[in-house]
């Protein structure tokens, strides 16, 4: 029973890498903002960065999350 | 009713087919859907390529695809890419169909299981290793020791190259697989609640259309998700493959 329990807070734990994701993601979307807010003309030609960018910051908060999965149902 | 969120991700065993050293090969429905998609996209491509010279609606959509990838490949790996042009284009429309398929209610997300994303993964490796050497020959573990540091510098970068390419595949497996299961286990985890919900009965039952709401806004990020993930894919295909024109850095 115990260790069904440290189970549990162990993947509420790992669950908190979303934490780094979710602030990573704001600072890649609130700084292209204001990049684009600056320049307009060369925001069109940053997009692809700026998925790639996010894709890469949540992808590290998702790690947590398959870790969390692993511990819950592995 | 309500089953658990982790029920959808079942690999169900049809048929067995044959056996390779001990591991039985068998046609899933995993495999189903893989062929569907398959279908699909060549389907997709069959319809689109009439090859008249002012291109019609559905001519146009095939060709903006083709372009699409083909600039993708062509500004970040440079034009002497474009021999890898047909694998980009391969792993971007597979990935992008499995996954667009896998949003159907009653159908499989293929991308789901690691097993699927890894051995993509580490076949678009393989394929840098094997071009890079084969391009090269062995001046291509330059790309592990950058040019122009103080000797004593390499002793750390060395080792943090080789780590951080080791990397590549398992991030590029563990990426496309966590988002697929995270995006299905929240959407089931909101309808689950929904029907919990609903199921109570009275007043507590009116309370269930937030729940619905909420799985219809995931829906569309979902959506969204399944072009972004197989978009970011194709594109770090491309910058991986960058090694294999780029040694120096």
């Amino acid at each position: 029973m115990e260790e069904q329990a440290a189970r549990y807070i162990g993947a509420g734990l790992a669950g908190t890498a979303l934490i780094g994701a979710g602030i990573g993601i704001g600072s890649i979307f609130s700084n292209y903002l204001a990049g684009a807010l600056r320049n307009p003309s060369a925001a069109a030609g940053q997009r692809t960065n700026l998925l790639l960018g996010f894709a890469l910051c949540e992808a590290t908060g998702l790690f947590g999350f398959v870790l969390a999965m692993i511990i819950l149902f592995a | 009713m309500a089953s658990g969120p982790m029920e959808q991700f079942e690999i169900k065993e049809k048929a067995e087919l044959f056996e390779i050293g001990g591991q039985a090969i068998s046609w899933t429905n995993s495999a189903f859907w893989m062929v569907i998609s398959a279908i699909l996209i060549v389907g997709f491509f069959a319809l689109t390529t009439k090859r008249k010279l002012i291109p019609g609606k559905m001519q146009s959509l095939g060709e903006l695809s083709y372009e699409f990838i083909a600039n993708m490949v062509k500004d970040t790996t440079g034009a002497e890419a474009m021999k890898f042009m047909p694998l980009v284009f391969t792993l971007f429309f597979f990935i992008l169909a499995a996954n667009l398929i896998g949003m159907n209610p009653y159908a499989f997300t293929t991308t789901s299981h690691i097993a699927v994303t890894a051995a993509l993964a580490v076949f678009t490796i393989c394929v840098v290793i094997v071009a890079g050497i084969w391009k090269n020959g062995l001046k291509w573990f330059k790309i592990f020791a950058p040019s122009g540091l103080p000797f004593i510098m390499y002793f750390i970068i060395i080792p943090i190259e080789i780590i951080s390419f080791i990397s590549r595949p398992i991030t590029l497996a563990v990426r496309l697989f966590a988002n697929m299961v995270a995006g299905h286990v929240m959407l089931k985890l909101f309808a689950i609640f929904a029907a919990f919900l609903a199921a109570k009965g009275g007043i507590v039952a009116v309370g269930a259309i937030l729940p619905v709401l909420a799985t219809t806004a995931i829906v569309a990020l979902e959506f969204l998700i399944a072009g972004l993930q197989a978009f970011v894919f194709a594109i770090l295909t491309c910058v991986y493959l960058n090694d294999v024109y780029h040694v120096d850095h």
